[in-house]
Parts: C-alpha cells; sequence; structure tokens
C-alpha cells in the first residue's frame, strides 16, 4: 500500500537540496535524570505522513508535545518552516494536534469544540460558520453538529477530534496514537480516511504510534524510536525489507537471527558461517563489515521455504528440522521448526490452495527450510 | 536554553519594604519550567503567588509568632507578653529567651494530665467511631449504586446542619430527666436516672457522633473501589466469610482506617466545644486548658507554650496525614 | 450465596448508624413544639405549638448575629472559593515548582488543625500586626472573615484539586494548540469544567463560616458577636427551647437544599446516561 503511494509522489528526502518543513536538530529532552529524547534529529518534509513508531516509554509522545510546543527541548532546536520555535508559545505555532484521548471538551457541542480555533483567530461568524460545516462534511460529522461530545460513539469523537484539529487549515497536524482508541475492524477502515483526507488536504501528517501496522499502511516515511533515539528512518517498505539494527527488525514483523561470523566479504556477495543455523548463509549482496566480524543474519519467516524433500543445493541456505508447533490462522498458517543445531525457526507459508489433509506438512515430520540468497539481511548491531 | 530576560520589578515604583517582597517573589525561579508557563511567567507567579502569599501570612507566621511568644514573660500590659529582645544599646540587642512556660508545663500536674486524658478521650472516641462506621461504610459500598447516593446523602446531610446544634441535641438526651432516662425509666429498665451528662461517655458520644461522617467517607471511598469478586475468589478456594473478612477486605482497607482515624483523631484532641458542653468540669481537656489560659488568667505565653506542646503531640499524625492525602491526589490522577 | 450472611450484618449496622446519626436531630425537632420551658417534659395539653418560634424572631440579640453569621458566611466563602480554586489549579496543573510542596503543605494541615490552635494563632497575629503597622485597628467582621477564609479554604482547595485531577490536561493543551492564551484557556475550558467544584466549595465554606464558634471566639471583638457565639453561650447554661426552634430551622433549610440538588443531580445522571446510550445504539 505504502508502495503505491510512493511511486506516485516525488520522494523530498531524496533530494539533498529539498527544504524540509520540520527540522529538528539534536534535541534532547530530560526530566530530572531521565532522558526521554536523546540527541534527535529529522527532516521532515511537506504532504508526509511521518511516523514515529517505538514501543511505550520510547520518547515519541516526548518528541510531538516538543513539536506542539508543550514540552521545551533541553538542548536542540526545533525549526518550523523555517523558524525557530524556541521562543513560540502552543497558541502561535502553525500546528494543530491530535490528542490520544481526543481532549474533545466535554461541555461545547460539535460545532463549538470545531469553531474554537477559528474563534480565537477572530474570523467572522459567518465564515466560521461555513468553515466548521465543510470540515464537518469531510469527517462526515454535519448531521452531529448539535451533539455534546459524550452523545457520541468512539469513532465519532475520533472524526470531532480530527475536525477540530484541521478546522483552522494547518500546515502541520500532530496526530499521537490517533486510531489507538477504535477496535480493530473501524481502524483499519479510519486508516485509509486518514491518508485521503490528509491527500486532500496537503496537509503535513506527523503521528506517533506504538502500532506498526498502522505506521505502514499510513506513513510516507517511518522513524523508528528505541530508548529516545531514533534507531532507523525510512519508508516501510525499506524499514521492513532493510532494516539496520536487530531492534528495529525484531520489532516491525518478526523475523528469525543467525548469529554467525563472517568467512566470505566480497563486494558482491557474503558467506557467513553460522553454529546456530548449523551451516553457511550466502547472501548476494555486499555489506560493510570487518572480516572475521559478528554478524547476524535475519530472515523474515515469510522469505522460507518449507518442503519435505530436500532442495537441489543443499550445502548453503538450508537446514533441516522436525516440525513442533503449527498454527492456523487461516489465511496463513505459522510453523515453528526445530533445526538440526536445537534453534526453533519461524516459518509462515500462505494457504494458497485448498489441501487434504495428507498433503499438509503435519507434526514430527522431517522437513527442510531453504531461502533464496537475496532474502537474508546481514545486520552489524 | 534561551531565556526571556526577566522583566525588571518595579522597585522603584513600590519602593521600600513591598519591594523587597516583589524581588523576593519573583525572583525564585522554579528549576523547571514547561514552555506554557515559561511565556506566561508573570501572570503565572502572580496566580501562584495570591493564595501563597495568604496562606503564609494567615496560615505559616501565626505560627511562627505563637512560638515566638511561647518563649517571652507574662507581663501586665498590653499585649500581656515582654518583647523577646529588646535594643539595651545602639549596638547590644538583650535577647530573653524564657524557657519557664515549658518548664511550667512539665512540672505542673494540670497541664500533663490534661495532655493525657485528652489523648485518651481522642484515642477511644477514634476506636469507637472507626467500629461504627465500618459496617456503615461496608454497607453503603455494597449496596446497589442508586441507594448508595441515597445513604451517603443521608450521612452527609447532618454534616451541613450545625455542628453545635448537633452537640447541643445531645444535653436534651443525656440530661438526667432526659429522653433515654426518661424511656429507660418508662420501660422500666432502671428507677433511678443515670447520671450521663458531665461524664467521659458524654464527650465520647459527642466526639463520636460529630465527627462519625469523617470516619465513613474516607472508609466509603476506600471499600468502594475494591473489586467484590476477590472475596468470591477467596470463597471459591474455601475460606469462610469472616477469615476471606480478616485476611482481604480488611488489610486492603487500611488506608481508608488510617484517613479516617487521623480525620476523627488529631481534632479530637483539641476539642473545645465537645467537653466544654457535655464533659466534666474535673478533668480539662487540653483545648479547654488553652482556652482558660488564654481568656481567663490572661496569661498569653503559657497558652502559646501549650499550643506548641499540642502541635509536637499532632506533629507525627499530621504528617502522616499529609502523605496519604498527597497519595490519594496524585491517585484520582 | 455465600457471601450474604455478612451482608445484613453491615446493613443492620447501616441503619442503627443512621438512627443514631439522626435520633437526636430528631427529638430536637419534636420538643421545638413543646409548650413547656422544661425542655424535656412534653406538655401534652398545649403542645404542638409555634410558640418558640415567635420568641425566636423576637429576640433581637439572635437575629442580629444571624445576619452578621450570614454575612460573614457569605463573605468567607466568596473568599475561600477565589483562593481555593487557585490554590488548586496551581498544585495540579502548574508543575513542579520551588516551594509547591510547603503550599501543599499549607493546604492540607488546616483540615485536621485544632481549633484552638488556629484561632490563637490568627489572634497573636492580628495583635502583633496591630502593634507592627496599625492594622486591623479593632477586631471585627474583617478579622473574622480572614480567620474563616483561612480555615476553610483547604476544603476548596480539596474539592477543586480532586475535581481537576479528574480531567486530562490534555484539554488545556487541546485549547492552547487551538490559539487561546492561558488567560482565555482558564475562564472557557477549565472553569466551566469546575464549577460543580466550585460551588460544592461555596458551600462548604459557607457552612464551615456559619458553623464555626472556636476560632470566632478568639478573634472576634466586642462588637462582632456571631450567632454561634451566641446559641454557644446560651445552651453552655443548658437547654433552652428557643434554640430547638433555630436548630429546627436550620435543618429544615438544609435538608430541603440537599434533597432538591440531590434530585436534580440524579435528573442530570439519568438524562446523560440516557444520552450515552442512544449514541451507543444509533452506532450499531
Amino acid at each position: 500500500m505504502a508502495e503505491r503511494r510512493n511511486d506516485n509522489k516525488n520522494e523530498p528526502w531524496r533530494d539533498p537540496s529539498a527544504q524540509a518543513y520540520v527540522e529538528i536538530q539534536n534535541v534532547t529532552k530530560r526530566f530530572g535524570d531521565f532522558v526521554a529524547v536523546n540527541n534527535v534529529s529529522l527532516k521532515i518534509y511537506q504532504h508526509e505522513i511521518f511516523c514515529l513508531l517505538g514501543g511505550s516509554g520510547c520518547g515519541k509522545t516526548t518528541l510531538l508535545r516538543m513539536l506542539a510546543g508543550f514540552e521545551a527541548p533541553t538542548s536542540g532546536r526545533i525549526l518550523i518552516d523555517g523558524k525557530d520555535m524556541a521562543e513560540t508559545p502552543p497558541y502561535e505555532r502553525p500546528t494543530n494536534m491530535m490528542f490520544q484521548s481526543y481532549a474533545l471538551f466535554p461541555h461545547m457541542s460539535v460545532a463549538k469544540n470545531v469553531s474554537f480555533g477559528l474563534e480565537q483567530e477572530k474570523l467572522p461568524k459567518a465564515e466560521i460558520a461555513q468553515r466548521v460545516d465543510e470540515i464537518l462534511d469531510i469527517v462526515k460529522m454535519r448531521e452531529y453538529a448539535q451533539r455534546k461530545p459524550h452523545q457520541l460513539s468512539g469513532g465519532q469523537r475520533q472524526r470531532v477530534a480530527l475536525a477540530r484539529a484541521l478546522a483552522k487549515r494547518p500546515k502541520l497536524l500532530l496526530l499521537d496514537e490517533p486510531l489507538g482508541a477504535l477496535d480493530k475492524k473501524l481502524r483499519e477502515q479510519t486508516q485509509f480516511e486518514l491518508i485521503n483526507i490528509q491527500e486532500r488536504l496537503g496537509v503535513t501528517f506527523v503521528v506517533v504510534t506504538h502500532d506498526q501496522e498502522e505506521a505502514m499502511t499510513l506513513a510516507s516515511r517511518i522513524g523508528v524510536m528505541n530508548r529516545g533515539e531514533i534507531v532507523q528512518v525510512g519508508t516501510p517498505s525499506e524499514i521492513y525489507e532493510f532494516p539496520s539494527t536487530r531492534f528495529v527488525a525484531d520489532f516491525i514483523g518478526s523475523v528469525n537471527m543467525f548469529e554467525g561470523r563472517l568467512i566470505e566479504d566480497l563486494p558482491d556477495r557474503v558467506r557467513i558461517s553460522s553454529p546456530e543455523l548449523g551451516g553457511v548463509v550466502y547472501v548476494d549482496h555486499g555489506i560493510s563489515a570487518a572480516p572475521g566480524a559478528n554478524v547476524w543474519a535475519a530472515i523474515r519467516p515469510e522469505k522460507i521455504t518449507l518442503s519435505r524433500a530436500a532442495p537441489a543445493d543443499a550445502s548453503e541456505n538450508c537446514a533441516r528440522g522436525i516440525v513442533k508447533e503449527i498454527a492456523y490462522m487461516g489465511d496463513l498458517s505459522i510453523y515453528l521448526v526445530k533445526i538440526e543445531s536445537g534453534k526453533m525457526v519461524r516459518i509462515t507459508m500462505p494457504n494458497v490452495e485448498r489441501l487434504a489433509e495428507h498433503e499438509r506438512i503435519l507434526w514430527d515430520e522431517q522437513v527442510y527450510l531453504s531461502w533464496h540468497s537475496s532474502s537474508p539481511v546481514v545486520l552489524t548491531q | 536554553m534561551a531565556r526571556r530576560p526577566l522583566p525588571q520589578p518595579p522597585v522603584r515604583l513600590v519602593g521600600g519594604r513591598l519591594g523587597l517582597w516583589w524581588q523576593l517573589f519573583f525572583r525564585f525561579g522554579p528549576p523547571r519550567w514547561t514552555l506554557y508557563m515559561r511565556h506566561n511567567w508573570a501572570g503565572k507567579r502572580l496566580v501562584i503567588a495570591v493564595p501563597y502569599v495568604w496562606l503564609l501570612l494567615f496560615f505559616l507566621i501565626p505560627f511562627i509568632i505563637v512560638f515566638k511568644i511561647s518563649f517571652s514573660e507574662v507581663r501586665l500590659a498590653m499585649p500581656p507578653y515582654a518583647p523577646l529582645w529588646e535594643w539595651v544599646s545602639e549596638r547590644a540587642v538583650d535577647v530573653r529567651l524564657n524557657f519557664g512556660n515549658y518548664l511550667f508545663l512539665l512540672t505542673d500536674d494540670l497541664y500533663v494530665s490534661a495532655y493525657l486524658y485528652s489523648l485518651k478521650v481522642a484515642a477511644i472516641s477514634t476506636l469507637f467511631c472507626l467500629l461504627i462506621a465500618y459496617p456503615m461504610a461496608y454497607g453503603i459500598a455494597r449496596s446497589s449504586p442508586a441507594t448508595r447516593n441515597l445513604y451517603l446523602m443521608l450521612i452527609i446531610l447532618p454534616f451541613w446542619t450545625s455542628f453545635l446544634l448537633r452537640v447541643y441535641a445531645w444535653i436534651g438526651l443525656l440530661q438526667n430527666n432526659g429522653v433515654i432516662n426518661k424511656v429507660l425509666m418508662a420501660i422500666g429498665i432502671i428507677d433511678e436516672p443515670i447520671t450521663m451528662m458531665q461524664t467521659d461517655f458524654a464527650v465520647f458520644i459527642g466526639i463520636v457522633y460529630s465527627y462519625l461522617p469523617f470516619m465513613i467517607l474516607p472508609l466509603y471511598s476506600n471499600l468502594e473501589k475494591h473489586d467484590f469478586t476477590l472475596l468470591e475468589a477467596a470463597a471459591d478456594l474455601g475460606a469462610s466469610p469472616i477469615k476471606s473478612f480478616l485476611r482481604i477486605t480488611l488489610p486492603l482497607s487500611v488506608p481508608g482506617i488510617v484517613a479516617g482515624s487521623l480525620l476523627v483523631f488529631i481534632p479530637a484532641v483539641g476539642e473545645y466545644v465537645i467537653p466544654s458542653l457535655l464533659g466534666s468540669t474535673d478533668q480539662l481537656m487540653i483545648g479547654r486548658v488553652l482556652s482558660d489560659e488564654f481568656f481567663a488568667n490572661r496569661d498569653w505565653p503559657v497558652a502559646s507554650a501549650v499550643a506548641i506542646a499540642m502541635l509536637l503531640l499532632l506533629m507525627v499524625p499530621i504528617m502522616i496525614f499529609q502523605r496519604y492525602q498527597a497519595r490519594e491526589l496524585a491517585g484520582a490522577k | 450465596m455465600r457471601l450474604k450472611g455478612r451482608h445484613w450484618f453491615s446493613k443492620t449496622g447501616l441503619w442503627l448508624g443512621l438512627a443514631f446519626l439522626y435520633v437526636p436531630i430528631i427529638s430536637m425537632i419534636v420538643f421545638s413544639f413543646n409548650n413547656s420551658r422544661l425542655v424535656t417534659v412534653w406538655d401534652a395539653a398545649n403542645s404542638p405549638t409555634l410558640k418558640w418560634y415567635g420568641e425566636l424572631f423576637a429576640n433581637d440579640q439572635i437575629m442580629g448575629a444571624a445576619w452578621l453569621s450570614i454575612r460573614i458566611a457569605a463573605m468567607t466563602a466568596t473568599g475561600a472559593v477565589i483562593l481555593g480554586t487557585l490554590a488548586g489549579l496551581v498544585l495540579v496543573r502548574f508543575g513542579p515548582f520551588r516551594g509547591r510542596a510547603l503550599l501543599s503543605g499549607m493546604t492540607t494541615a488546616p483540615l485536621v488543625m485544632p481549633e484552638v490552635i488556629t484561632g490563637l494563632s490568627l489572634l497573636l497575629l492580628f495583635v502583633a500586626l496591630q502593634q507592627l503597622i496599625g492594622w486591623p485597628q479593632s477586631r471585627d467582621v474583617t478579622t473574622i472573615t480572614i480567620a474563616h477564609i483561612t480555615f476553610s479554604m483547604a476544603y476548596v482547595t480539596i474539592v477543586v484539586q480532586s475535581r481537576l485531577a479528574g480531567f486530562d490536561n490534555s484539554l488545556e493543551e487541546a485549547a492552547l494548540d487551538l490559539g487561546a492564551k492561558p488567560g482565555k484557556v482558564f475562564f472557557r475550558i477549565t472553569l466551566p469544567l469546575i464549577v460543580p467544584a466550585i460551588l460544592s466549595g461555596w458551600l462548604l465554606a459557607f457552612t464551615l463560616s456559619w458553623d464555626d464558634v472556636v476560632v470566632s471566639q478568639f478573634v472576634a471583638g466586642p462588637g462582632s458577636t456571631t450567632l454561634p457565639m451566641v446559641i454557644f453561650s446560651k445552651v453552655r447554661l443548658g437547654v433552652s427551647p428557643d434554640v430547638n426552634a433555630l436548630a429546627t430551622i436550620m435543618v429544615l433549610i438544609v435538608a430541603t437544599g440537599v434533597v432538591v440538588s440531590a434530585i436534580w443531580m440524579r435528573r442530570q445522571e439519568r438524562r446523560r446516561a440516557r444520552e450515552m446510550q442512544m449514541a451507543v445504539a444509533a452506532n450499531k
């Protein structure tokens, strides 16, 4: 999905001359002894949906709150549209925020909530009314304009919160776990609506989320955070296919990791001897690491093939094992195979055909695992 | 971090002592401001300043004055105490710290016994209060939400009526020819009226009666939060109702018990109105002693020393209460 | 269910406790209609009578003191609400600042401070101030009001604090984010949300002031005798039937107020619950 969007768009982050809309320069935030955000630098471009992804307490929300102006960086600078924000309070920033709790004013109707920001700009009444109607139309909440927040369902509140944040036509919208409070079905549906609205209004989104699926669907780029630091920035497919560290590989999706030593290191291929695998991993692209260094070969479960018969070339990228667990998930099945070295390997196989019972690979069967030499990612840290 | 330059306080405008206050107030900078505060520092500090200055002036400084006067000597003048220091010459200050008042408290039997008696009365009343309040709070917490509010209203309603009048109501009940004695004699349980007025019993009743809501409410708000499936789990595991009460409900309600007990015990120690109306005149409680020293004997230094000694006595329970209160409010967040 | 057993025990305790709370009040009300001056002797021949009510309203001392007490209580409640709301706001919303612990200590200590100590310390302060700056010249309504505000603002602070703590401060942040300046945020968002707490704080402070006798005795001057002071000196000498009548009137006023507000709150709650149900149903 993300692929489709990126193909249609230019990718300003690949263009060194492009002007970043938001520039975070070496920002650190300490709360007492606790370092919430540690020396983060980021560039976010106009019309992007940039997702800050990480577990709880990784500093993503603090970073967002610094963009909104609710927290001041301990050190470092934040520039929005080229302007240093250090002395700009939240009510003068060109940003608006959608809160995780939605923070709808409980004593005001939907229309009043949405018009609150416009009233602060001292716009004429007629214009305010017109813009409120317009934005409520976009989020399909116009018929609820006179309701109070407690008279709305969770999904409706989410829409009102979005409308309120968009009403002032901010150039930058900050969204804190925008879909976190919705149930799974509604969440999927709303994700696409969010993307549509973003494209239609041309706003730049910075989204904080802990949900990798959400980040993959929404984002033009993802910044993965861990312990206050940005560990990797990239498009969803870059993050998934080419994680830069073991943390990222493990955090996004699931992965099998084989520790080993580089035994051959050429510009176009490498070989890793891995006792954990009980064999050699052959990779058809070069990496940058010292020869003899300790590395990890990371292979995604869906990139491993499972077969009863040994593959033609069993000398490399291959292992033999016994099926220990099978989880049938409907669209795919997850196999846990114990290979001869004793390590458990996770494999997912799509259930493409409706197989008869005897054709399926079953518990305690001996199987061969193999994968293409382009599949492994070699990680050095 | 770039900081806005602090605007110069208008010292010259207000001048003198007030200017100094202004200086003190606007110069002490909190270690960490959120941006929201940093940009509105003047307004924010003014908001902090109003209640802060009020409480400093009318709550903290008075204690310092009491403390100071407790060290001075009584004198026939207005005000009836000697200053602590006097300028004997231009350079020398004569400081007279007089520990006599405290010594007097320790040696005169009246004070020590009044303190002990007050502690005893407060402790026994608190215990009775707890014994009556616990089943009530438990009963409310276990009733349906609709009736719960009704019960709570019934508990709080007397609190809104005059405390003085509620204590007064007991005089009519407890007198020798009062309602209780009349009823008991009519049923034939007793032949002679029982003397209840001006006894410890009457004081206990008065304190328990007046402070009961203060015990029930913290207990209720604790018990209400209990997950009653815990008791079902205990029953499922074979515990008898009494055992599961002792092992589960009671330990979990300790914070409520502590809060309620402190809310009753601390003010009860210094109680003045109830013993004056219902208690005996042979054994005085410390609150009465203090006000007698002050009003009848006009011995302000000794009255101050009595107050300071009472505060010291109550310091530990007050601090426990404050910690509890802070935790409660943090929990509400 | 096995757990039912203990339930009747606590229910009995609850009803006995409520009886304990209400028997004295009810007996006071009943005897206010008694003809006899001896409060406890029911004069069946001439009762019930409104005689004591008539005497009560004819008593200029009591009526004057009551009017004074109402004025003091109203001023106290207003002052305490302003100061207590500010203190509550500062403690919940202003984050850490130097001296916060002292402020929080000073707002909770008066809740349990024995009244004699509060009264004594405030009187000594007023005397010291008079010597130092010549104010207050005499002890009167002003000094009583100041003293009452000081001990009752603690209650307002607690009520406001717990109400504020129940609201996410992202509401205020959202308003800031939408361009409202801090002062505006307070009046448009914070204040409307804590109005219930402010109202109950006002009533609480009013009651505390209206009821206070000990602190008033210390800080009142000769010309300013509040109603509780009058009652206190009267009942120290024994029961007096016109006090019964006064108590009955006060209980009636309070009970009406509490019952009406309870019914109103219950209606509001029901309406809200119904609306929420409808919102959920509409979404299915």
